[in-house]
């Protein structure tokens, strides 16, 4: 089809579909008067439950928890994915950029990287008490990383960063995740079932195994963004051969 | 609640990410026997969940929350026998095609397996899943897995476009199906199917609940690929390695209708209950159009793979006006029929890897008469050919009986003659394939064929020495076998009209999923085909017999008789043929008009 | 007035698709999916929210607090984590379609048709 026939049926389209959502949305609860069962129950009970005060993360890794797996390992399979889209056997290595000259860049950046990687495990350390938890602080930490390679060069970004280490991190983390949920089973519960001592809420030590689901999809998040951001960054940096025709 | 559920889900992700964290330090045929180990064990539990589902659902709620009050307060799995069997042959395919993948993705390390691990686990938590996010992410997680396997010869630009065009699309598809899923959470406040179908009992549909439905629906097909959604399917399956695309022909464009089941049932056939006619008109219509595109498009291509993927979506047509008849029986007849034809156009592709392997090309014309280098191969399109016109009473018999049946229960007769022209349509085609290659019959060349494929090398070279024949040639055989065998189970049809009755009696399945109310038993009802479904078998398969003959030897025919139709037909041909174009804007908007159109058709006839 | 969250979530939507449709470039392809994509958090938050609701934390404020929903939010969080997925995969074929085919127009791409 010509773009223009294209451009004619989808907008054409697009305004059945709208009015169509339009319609449908105005069937929804008004803004602000959403009164469904479902997350009210869980605030009355998750904190008494689980001794966890993040409601949104004792649904995130207890309530809803294989949803969550789910998740990581989506997130395991599309850095796996891009390995595997961008793997290029015949790469030979350019020279890499010039190393940043300023020592002001290079401090700087090593402050706040070291700040950043301490933010990190902080809010991954307390994401079943106070808003974050492991995907947020894992990307916190992914990205002190990243300051790394933007502060100072690739080598050392590189040296900090090597693929096989981090496939392992990663497929701890993720694979950590499913091993909890067996352990559950093996203790003769349910898959995910949360066990180990409730704790006091409040406290870092409390929510069972929350924390240890807690830990390992922040190792999973975190190895799998500074995979992709590796992989990415070889394009840019490391210049494979003259593509084959 | 029944341990063996949670590791058809579980065993395939932790052998993913140990053979991650360990493969590069283990030895080299670690990832091949992993992979076949953890299929293997998963289709044997999955096999074990089906015979242990017979008389009541297994119901596990993960993290041991179970319901209170009524509210689920986690997610469950609702395996039952129909379910479980999707599972099972998901598995089945998967193992085979590590059989057939034996050292052929070494220069990726550990990639190919841990992917199609991932995506075996997706799809097994698809299948089974009662909560309706949970079928989201898995739904995700199979697509992701999906895009990277197919664009794996990256190289190349079929591939390329294939995955681009795969993952924009079912990208666009998935979050209608978010908005959808958000829409009817804004109206039930609940995730279970089960809760949802209860929470939206007793009142008629307003727009919300037309449009959720139209949104879940287009998502769901757009993953299965029924028209007009159907465009990447033929884009992704014909660049595809061969292992992957036995999985994805074979079971997962069958899962998007099977969610549509799944999704059906507990949830909204209470509220639709009063206009389950304009419902099923839409269905079934939206099958029979699918089923006849599919098989046309399919009889125009020259590419193995490409004929195989419209034959596909001419399956996948066939299965959606079974489920569009929204019985019990058709449900049950569906269920049947999706697991006889995975496992055979499994073994269909899995033969035309045969040929790539060692024929080195995958176009039919250029193969003509080369297919002495794998008759095995040809064995295996024979069967396939035959399996796929459902040749009484093999293979996919049992459940194109009990569609056809059903059909006439609900005043539907004109759909069987539809259903068998379009298994004419693509066994025809899969026949004519298979004759011209192995027994150099039929014409050199023929211009209406279209999409030539590149030269040769589909596969990687590098792997040193032969890989035995008996790894090469047992995966397809056992499929075909498996396929065409599954007929001859006693009391197949009967048992699974049952528990059809079981899944759609939703009353029931909702006090036993939520409150653990075990069903009453009963004895399964005994089925008699009658002769109809032998007549409509005999005419498909004889008719497809004729219909390869027609497209071997179509241009030597006199002129005469090929003139007239020859120009009727030459027009909508191109036609048909030019919205195909390769061009991802294009599906896109095909699927927004499709989207809008489901959406339109549901809100007129709906009251 | 109370429905216009909703109205918004559709019109990104409406957007977002109408960038995929004509876009020219991959990369554009991708920012425009995930336009597309954001319509969904907006919705899902925008069910979720209660009036005069604080988040759904109980570390500072009394545990009978109102509070919005926690299950969209954890909803979204997964959304989101789908989202950025999707969008690494497609950015990864989008550097090959520059490296192989030499283009990143998606109108040229077309190599199967018919």
């Amino acid at each position: 089809m010509s773009r223009g026939v294209r451009s004619g049926l989808f907008l054409v389209s697009a305004a059945g579909l709208t009015a169509l959502l339009l319609w449908a949305v105005a069937g929804l609860p008004d803004f602000g008067h959403y009164r469904g069962p479902y997350g009210k129950v869980l605030n009355s009970v998750a904190v008494g439950e689980r001794h966890t005060t993040n409601v949104v993360a004792a649904v995130v890794f207890d309530y809803r928890g294989i949803d969550t797996m789910g998740e990581e390992f989506i997130l395991f399979a599309s850095v796996m994915g891009v390995a595997l889209l961008l793997r290029n056997p015949h790469r030979e290595r350019r020279q890499v950029p010039a190393r940043i000259q300023s020592d002001a860049v290079r401090l700087a950046g090593i402050g706040f990287a070291a700040g950043l990687l301490v933010l990190g495990l902080y809010v991954v350390a307390h994401g079943y008490l106070t808003p974050g938890g492991g995907f947020q602080g894992g990307v916190v930490l992914a990205s002190a990383f990243v300051l790394v390679y933007l502060a100072g060069d690739y080598h050392a970004y590189r040296s900090l960063s090597p693929t096989p280490a981090l496939d392992v991190v990663g497929a701890t983390g993720a694979g950590g995740y499913t091993v909890v949920g067996i352990v559950s089973l093996l203790l003769g519960s349910a898959f995910l079932h949360n066990f180990g001592p409730l704790g006091a809420t409040g406290k870092l030590a409390s929510g069972g195994s929350i924390p240890f689901l807690n830990i390992a999809s922040a190792l999973e998040v975190s190895a799998a963004f500074v995979l992709l951001f590796s992989e990415f960054l070889d394009e840019l940096v490391v210049r494979p051969e003259a593509r084959s025709e | 609640m029944d341990v063996l559920v949670p590791l058809v889900v579980a065993v395939p992700l932790v052998a993913a990410a140990a053979l991650t964290a360990m493969g590069q330090f283990l030895g080299r045929r670690v990832d091949d026997l992993t992979g076949i180990a953890a299929a293997a064990a998963t289709t044997v539990v999955s096999t074990m969940l089906l015979l242990r589902s017979l008389d009541h659902d297994l119901v596990y709620w993960f993290g041991g929350w179970t319901p209170r009050h009524g509210i689920a307060l986690g997610i469950a799995f609702d395996v039952d026998p129909l379910s479980a069997g999707i599972a099972a042959l998901a598995g089945a395919l998967m193992t085979a095609s590590f059989v057939f993948a034996w050292r052929y993705f070494d220069e990726v390390g550990t990639l190919f397996h841990v992917l199609m691990l991932v995506f075996l686990a997706a799809m097994n938590g698809f299948a089974l899943s009662g909560d309706l996010f949970n079928m989201f992410v898995f739904f995700e997680l199979m697509s992701v897995c999906a895009f990277a396997l197919v664009g794996y010869a990256i190289e190349q630009r079929a591939p390329l476009q294939g995955a681009i065009n795969f993952a924009a699309t079912n990208t666009v598809g998935a979050l209608l199906l978010l908005f959808g899923i958000g829409l009817v959470y804004g109206r039930t406040g609940a995730l279970n199917l089960a809760q949802i179908g209860r929470a939206l009992d007793g009142r008629p549909p307003d727009g919300l609940l037309v449009v959720a439905f139209a949104l879940l629906l287009t998502g769901f097909l757009v993953k299965a690929g029924a028209v007009p959604f159907h465009f990447w399917l033929s884009d992704a399956y014909a660049a595809a390695p061969i292992p992957v695309c036995a999985v994805l022909s074979g079971v997962m464009s069958d899962l998007g209708l099977h969610a549509v089941a799944r999704i059906y049932w507990p949830s909204f056939s209470g509220v639709f209950a009063a206009d389950a006619g304009s419902l099923r008109a839409i269905l079934v219509g939206s099958g029979v159009l699918t089923a006849l595109v599919g098989g046309t498009m399919a009889f125009f291509q020259r590419d193995l793979k490409r004929l195989l993927a419209f034959v596909t979506i001419g399956h996948v047509g066939i299965f959606l006006a079974g489920i569009g008849l929204l019985t019990a029986r058709a449900l049950a007849g569906t269920t049947l029929y999706v697991l006889a034809d995975g496992f055979v156009k499994g073994g269909l592709f899995l033969a035309v890897g045969i040929l790539l392997r060692r024929a080195r090309d995958g176009d039919e014309l250029r193969l003509r008469g080369q297919g002495g280098v794998a008759p095995m191969a040809g064995v295996a399109f024979l069967l396939g050919g035959l399996g796929l016109a459902g040749l009484p009473p093999f293979g996919t018999f049992p459940g194109s009986a009990l569609i056809i049946r059903s059909a006439n229960d609900v005043g539907y007769g004109w759909l069987p003659p539809l259903l068998a022209a379009a298994s004419i349509l693509t066994a025809g085609t899969v026949l004519r394939a298979g004759a011209r290659i192995f027994l150099g019959v039929g014409d050199a060349d023929d211009p209406s064929l279209s999409h030539e494929p590149p030269a040769a090398e589909e596969e990687p070279e590098h792997v040193p020495g032969r890989v035995s024949p008996p790894l090469l040639f047992g995966p397809a055989l056992a499929l075909m076998v498996v396929g065409l065998g599954l007929a001859f189970t006693p009391g197949l049809a009967g048992r699974a009209t049952q528990w059809a009755q079981r899944f759609e009696d939703r009353p029931a399945h909702t006090a036993e999923v939520l409150r653990g109310v075990a069903p009453r038993p009963a004895r399964p009802p005994a089925f008699h085909p009658g002769a109809a479904p032998y007549v409509y078998g005999a005419i498909s398969t004889v008719g497809a017999v004729g219909f390869a003959f027609f497209g071997l030897y179509r241009r030597r025919l006199p002129a005469l008789v090929r003139r007239v139709p020859g120009r009727l037909t030459a027009g909508p041909a191109a036609q048909l043929k030019a919205l195909h174009s390769g061009v991802v804007g294009d599906y896109v908007a095909w699927l927004t008009f499709g989207a809008a159109a489901l959406g339109c058709l549901l809100a007129l006839t709906v009251r | 007035m109370s429905y216009l969250p909703y109205a918004l979530a559709v019109w990104i939507l409406a957007v977002g698709l109408y960038g995929v449709v004509r876009s020219r470039n991959l990369i554009h392809l991708v920012v425009c999916l995930t336009v597309a994509q954001s319509s969904t958090y907006v919705l899902l938050l925008s069910i979720g929210y209660v009036n005069r609701g604080t988040a759904p934390i109980f570390a500072d404020v009394p545990k009978g607090t109102r509070a919005v929903d926690p299950v969209v939010q954890a909803l979204t969080l997964t959304d989101v984590v789908v989202s950025v997925t999707v969008a690494a995969l497609l950015l990864a074929l989008a550097i090959q379609a520059q490296r192989h085919a030499d283009t990143t127009d998606p109108d040229e791409l077309a190599e199967m048709h018919g």
